[in-house]
């Protein structure tokens, strides 16, 4: 990428754009990724599409402003050793809570519902969305609501045309790490073994002695807490949030998790960056009213020509 | 008693008692004016509930009407359907285009209304033929995505749908073989209290009948066991595409019902993802499958949502215990909770619904 800006930074200020809109996309990939990642898991771990994760984000975002309120940290004029103490802060508490309250959603709602028909739960998984976005809604009100600017949004590229800004970097620096972390826990701990074997088959998984309960609410509470990240990255990077925001950015994320070959952890990431890229450059040149149809329209494609995905093998459901 | 009611009718008893009930209730308000009931008892305000389910039933009829639709694809054939409001957006839409005077249609209310059903259920199959092959959960999602791009469309194609100022003034329907006089419509609720009515009433026994034919029973075995169906000779996608054209077109029409009510196609939100999972409420408290446990979860959830929250806000509003405006004392900001637990408590504890489905012992469904 930075190879491309340094060869084209003088020339066409189109091309110049383009590229713009490439690196706000992946930027914004990045984090819908991360959404994305709480879906894949669950649905990976117990087939089920966790409605209520996108409204559990608008939730970790609201708990970062209500926490940064409280401490008055209120924008970048605020001392920065005081906002960055309130953003570790927040890195350590709302990913706990995000996690915390998978867990119990999950406890109370979908395990009673483990051997219900497949819809019993994902009706139940819509009513916790419900819940959720009331929640939110009584929290914050109806209105947009601003959240405080911690980040300064120098440019890194100097006098480049081409912004990328220290949020930017953020951004980057905090979810790359995780999506790393969170490759090797799976690949190598005995937990995320665990997980892949309860993936496979989790009548086997028990015999073979793993606690299956136990392997499924260890999802529930990783996925929040990703979810929790991914919220508090979120906010810091667009500074303004709502209760509806849960609704939106859970749909991209599930269409991102979709795409890539839901249950798959690399291709929650490859979908969401596809997924960024298209609403970044759809908005520039489709127009911003139109991303919503065109992500929308990406999603039932791929579902109709390619249910199992970029990455995913296809399955038959019973045979 | 028994003897009384013909034994054919004796499994109706309900629906008869509730018909008579609905259709008496304008004519009783000379009625229940005339009863001079007191304006509160027991701290409800008998008078001002009794004027806003006058006011309010034909859109629980309507929207009664739509949940029967939903009913088709959710209930009978076992297909999780989460963009209904979609369909309902389009049968309004489609109204609207059709009758509206800017446009150069003007077709009036009986020709826009056969018309906005044909079009819902052609959207309906343009949806489902390429999509009924997937798996109930990824349905689920192409039906969810499929009902924000409507929302979308509805919302940027400013040119035909005039974006959020929405299309308006929808006339009211012509009925002057009746001695009715369109002039009527706005000052006496009771012609299209009546006009609704009638129109649920032949929705219920349209999907009566259609329950017992060889298509509903076709359904029902789809929804029971999709394979052992298609291999006791069932054509699964024609008839899984038959229930989403039935439903869909249930949808048109309640739609054009709605926006000729409201005489405006009332802005692209009224047909967003939370009407579709508000129909879905209405059709799983009541009972899946069941169309007497549908009729009555509408009424239940239709009816708080218009009746109930807003009487409790205006007793909020009138005893001034919220001067400031505060949002936890504001019933509707509640809303979507009510809606919320409605649904996961009725998946946890009673997931047949209120009124469920009878299956006898044949395997069928009555």
């Amino acid at each position: 990428m930075s190879f491309l800006l340094l060869a084209e930074a003088a020339t066409a200020t189109a091309w110049e754009q383009f590229l713009q809109h490439c690196l706000i996309g992946l930027t914004t990939g990045l984090l819908i990724a991360l959404i994305a990642l709480g879906y894949t898991m669950v649905y990976g771990i117990i087939g089920l599409i966790n409605f209520a994760h996108g409204d559990l984000f608008m939730l970790g975002a609201f708990l970062a402003m209500t926490l940064l309120g409280t401490l008055g940290i209120t924008g970048i004029e605020a001392t920065s050793g005081g906002a960055v103490g309130g953003l570790i802060l927040c890195m350590a508490i709302v990913p706990l809570f995000c996690g915390g309250l998978n867990w119990s959603v999950d406890r109370i709602v979908y395990k009673p519902l483990r051997n219900a028909p497949k819809l019993a739960p994902l009706v139940s998984a819509i009513g916790v969305s419900f819940i959720f976005m009331n929640i939110g809604l009584l929290w914050g009100g109806a209105a947009d609501v601003n959240f405080p600017k911690l980040v300064s949004e120098t440019n890194l590229l100097g006098a480049s045309a081409i912004q990328f800004t220290v949020k930017d970097l953020l951004v980057v620096s905090i979810t790359v790490p995780i999506m790393l972390a969170l490759t090797l826990f799976v690949k190598f701990t005995k937990l995320g073994k665990a997980m892949r074997a309860v993936e496979q088959n989790p009548v086997a998984a028990q015999l073979m002695g793993i606690h299956v309960d136990r392997v499924i609410s260890a999802t529930f509470v990783i996925g929040g807490a990703l979810g929790g990240v991914a919220s508090v990255v979120y906010a810091l990077y667009i500074n303004t949030i709502s209760f509806q925001m849960g609704f939106q950015n859970g749909l991209y994320a599930f269409t991102a998790a979709v795409l890539g070959g839901i249950g798959k952890l690399p291709g929650a990431v490859l979908g969401g960056l596809i997924i960024g890229l298209a609403r970044s450059l759809g908005s520039a040149y489709l127009g911003e009213r139109w991303t919503g149809s065109l992500v929308f329209t990406i999603l039932i494609v791929i579902l109709v020509f390619r249910p199992s995905g970029l990455l995913g093998r296809s399955a038959q459901e019973k045979v | 008693m028994n003897r009384v009611i013909p034994a054919a009718l004796r499994p109706l008893v309900p629906e008869i008692v509730g018909l008579i009930v609905l259709l008496l209730f304008p004519i009783l308000p000379l009625g229940w004016r005339s009863l001079h009931l007191p304006e509160v008892i027991l701290f409800i305000p008998v008078q001002e509930f009794f004027d806003k389910l006058a006011s309010q039933l034909p859109i629980i009829f309507i929207l009664t009407i739509l949940a029967l639709g939903l009913n088709v694809v959710v209930g009978y054939t076992g297909l999780l359907h989460l963009g209904m409001g979609a369909f309902f957006g389009i049968g309004a839409y489609l109204t609207g285009i059709l009758t509206v005077p800017g446009y150069p249609f003007e077709f009036g209310f009986w020709l826009a209304l056969v018309c906005s059903t044909l079009g819902a259920a052609l959207a309906g199959v343009m949806l489902g033929a390429p999509t009924l092959r997937l798996r109930g959960d990824y349905l689920a999602l192409v039906t969810l995505g499929f009902g924000e791009v409507v929302r979308f469309s509805l919302r940027n194609l400013e040119e035909i749908t005039a974006g959020t100022r929405a299309l308006n003034p929808i006339p009211p329907p012509n009925l002057r073989w009746l001695g009715l006089s369109s002039g009527s419509w706005s000052d006496d609720m009771r012609p299209f209290y009546y006009l609704t009515l009638v129109m649920l009433v032949a929705v219920v026994w349209l999907l009566r009948n259609l329950e017992r034919s060889r298509l509903g029973r076709a359904w029902f075995a789809i929804r029971e066991d999709e394979l052992a169906a298609t291999c006791m000779g069932i054509n699964a996608p024609r008839a899984k595409l038959a229930a989403f054209a039935v439903g869909s077109a249930l949808a048109g029409l309640a739609g054009s019902l709605y926006a000729t009510k409201l005489t405006t196609t009332a802005g692209p939100d009224a047909y967003d993802f939370n009407r579709s999972i508000i129909v879905l409420a209405c059709v799983i408290l009541g009972g899946l499958g069941s169309i007497r446990g549908v009729i009555v979860g509408s009424m239940l959830l239709v009816g708080f949502d218009n009746i109930v929250a807003p009487m409790l806000d205006g007793a909020i509003q009138k005893a001034n215990i919220n001067p400031s405006g505060n949002r936890f004392l504001m019933f509707t900001n509640w809303r979507l909770i009510i809606f919320g637990l409605a649904l996961v408590l009725m998946m946890r504890f009673r997931s047949e619904g209120l009124l469920p489905a009878r299956r006898d012992q044949q395997g069928g469904t009555a």
